[in-house]
């Protein structure tokens, strides 16, 4: 046990006398919140929106005042002429063009339906389809007031309302914070662990340790306790910036969420032991967990593409990246405050991962060895 | 012959069809200084890993320190010290810490460390280095400590492999004063070299040729029987028969 500990005391201070590692550590998890919670966001804010209203009735002041008030929407022009509005784009000084039809109000009034079309930017398709969503969803709030005050009843079709769960707003951060939760532990454990691994057949002194009493396993388990250390500070760390800095909420349970985590960081952990008995030395240990870890987490793990959409083949590639089941998982538990029951398939499978992953990379660390 | 601390009586290793180290057998006696040389690729490596109890033999016998290589290497571990040419310390790590984190890993206690620290910083002159980052010592210290470290948990045998790479003959001269101390005290020193100088200093020698011991003898006896004037000469005389190339 002794020399267990005399080892872990060397690992950390491999770690806290390296400046570019305690960089990636500590200042990574905070630089990468802030930058996909704020700076990366698929919201929609100052949309620039341009009215045109022939008939300038009530109604269509009523209209307009509602987008002017919403915070989403900036008024930029108010135009007279239809001319104007191919103007307005070609200009780039609106985002959005409302046209609403001639005597607005006396149709909707005496025929019960009127026209309101809208003219977006389709250059930036993503954003155009948002707008198109925040813009038809006031609409038809309107619509539905005025259904329901309006003295002729039964005279305005209602549009289904398409309400969004769980993020109403629509906010970025709360699905990227779960994503950059696995991205971090999966960097830190996987990449850390196998540089430092590497680094030591590297220098020949794995060499040393090989020839002394200590055990391989002894070995592995004393260079992935400072890590794992690490990590758990760093879900801290996360879950705190993310609830105080991101305004997002803890819905579920925090012990589940810390299990969830332990057992996650354990898979990435079991990944960097395997990573660092194939490669030989610290580049290529970068690179194989780059590639090999980063890339699948960032691309197949439902973090920023949704697994829906994907091509059947790469679904089910998906299934074998366990960044994927934690980030779903950590969703449910997080964002949506499921109880325990909901995860209990991620939780089963991050477990086997984890066990199945553990053997594998002790067998090739012996087989390495030998 | 008593206290034989090494003995091998046909040790084989193969890796498939190749066979790395062919029934290679010899005694070391202890305190005795016992170069073990070769050409790359002869197989001095793998021999040295078998006596370590880093890797399985084949087949034939071994016994280290009085234990079996196939069944006790733990044992075997405990009783012996390592240094390569390739490892000295943790760089980043100070003198003090790097003296600590051995001892630790071999099992003495604080107290054992405490004072061994200071007797060995003492014999070298390094009291005032104990606070330096190993990362700027020089070569030749950072070598002469990476030995003092090897042995400071007293083992019975430390094997040294291709200790002085990379330093100058007059470096390598103050090292072997240290290897001369620690054979006084009764340690055995089992010592891989490239250098021929170095074979002139050792009590015996072996030179191995294609996984085979091809001699062993006193270094004044080979001079003789190959009608050499330097160690140099006897081994370029018996390395030339050699038919693996370098690997």
């Amino acid at each position: 046990m002794k020399q267990f500990f005399a080892f872990v005391r060397k690992e950390f201070y491999h770690i806290f006398r390296d400046r570019r590692t305690m960089l990636i550590l500590l200042a990574m998890p905070i630089v990468l919140i802030i930058l996909f919670g704020f700076a990366i966001t698929t919201e929609v804010n100052n949309i620039r929106m341009g009215i045109f209203a022939p008939s300038n009735d009530d109604l269509t002041r009523q209209i307009t005042d509602r987008f002017q008030s919403n915070p989403y929407f900036d008024l930029v022009a108010f135009v007279t002429d239809p001319q104007q509005i191919e103007t307005l784009f070609r200009k780039n000084e609106a985002d959005i063009v409302l046209v609403f039809e001639e005597d607005f109000q006396n149709n909707l009034l005496h025929t019960g339906t009127a026209a309101v079309q809208l003219i977006i930017d389709g250059s930036e398709p993503n954003t155009a389809s948002t707008i198109n969503n925040y813009t038809s969803s006031v609409l038809s709030y309107i619509q539905q007031e005025l259904a329901g005050t309006s003295s002729v009843s039964g005279g305005f079709a209602i549009v289904p309302q398409v309400k969004l769960l769980y993020n109403p707003q629509m906010k970025s951060s709360y699905t990227f914070v779960p994503g950059v939760m696995g991205l971090i532990l999966m960097l830190i454990c996987a990449m850390m662990t196998s540089i430092s691994i590497v680094r030591e057949k590297e220098r020949g002194t794995m060499e040393v340790l090989l020839v002394s009493p200590m055990r391989p396993i002894g070995i592995i388990l004393a260079k992935v306790v400072p890590y794992f250390c690490i990590s758990a500070f760093n879900v801290v760390t996360i879950l705190l910036l993310a609830v105080y800095v991101l305004d997002v909420p803890l819905a579920g349970s925090l012990f589940w969420i810390s299990v969830l985590s332990l057992i996650y960081i354990f898979v990435a952990l079991a990944l960097g032991i395997m990573i660092s008995s194939v490669v030989d030395n610290q580049v290529s240990a970068m690179l194989a967990s780059a590639m090999g870890l980063m890339m699948p987490v960032m691309i197949l793990s439902g973090m920023i593409f949704p697994i829906e959409n994907m091509p059947n083949i790469l679904q089910w590639l998906s299934n074998i990246v366990p960044a994927r089941w934690y980030i779903t998982a950590i969703k449910k538990v997080m964002i949506e405050g499921l109880p325990v029951r909901f995860i209990l398939k991620e939780l089963g499978i991050l477990s086997l991962m984890g066990v199945v992953l553990i053997t594998v990379s002790l067998k090739l660390f012996k087989n390495r060895l030998e | 012959m008593e206290n034989i601390v090494i003995h091998t009586d046909g040790l084989t290793k193969k890796f498939g069809d190749f066979t790395a180290v062919d029934h290679i057998s010899f005694d070391v006696k202890q305190a005795e200084i016992f170069g073990f040389l070769g050409a790359n690729g002869a197989g001095k490596t793998t021999a040295m890993r078998m006596l370590c109890g880093l890797s399985k033999p084949t087949s034939g016998k071994a016994t280290v320190a009085g234990f079996d290589v196939y069944r006790q290497s733990e044992q075997i571990k405990k009783n012996i010290g390592y240094m390569s040419q390739k490892f000295s310390l943790y760089e980043d790590l100070k003198v003090r810490e790097n003296i600590r984190l051995f001892g630790g890993i071999y099992g003495m206690t604080d107290k054992q460390i405490a004072e061994g620290t200071d007797r060995m910083l003492d014999s070298l002159d390094f009291q005032q280095e104990r606070n330096t980052l190993v990362k700027s010592l020089p070569l030749g210290w950072k070598q002469k400590l990476a030995f003092s470290l090897a042995i400071f948990h007293n083992p019975k045998i430390v094997f040294l492999d291709e200790p002085t790479g990379g330093v100058d003959p007059a470096t390598r001269r103050r090292f072997w004063e240290l290897i001369y101390d620690a054979a006084e005290k009764g340690i055995t020193i089992f010592v891989t070299t490239h250098y021929m100088d170095e074979a002139e200093y050792c009590n015996r020698v072996s030179i191995m040729v294609d996984g085979r011991i091809d001699a062993l003898d006193f270094p004044h006896n080979l001079k003789e029987r190959y009608h050499a004037g330097s160690m140099d000469e006897v081994f370029q005389q018996i390395a030339r028969k050699a038919k693996r190339g370098d690997n």
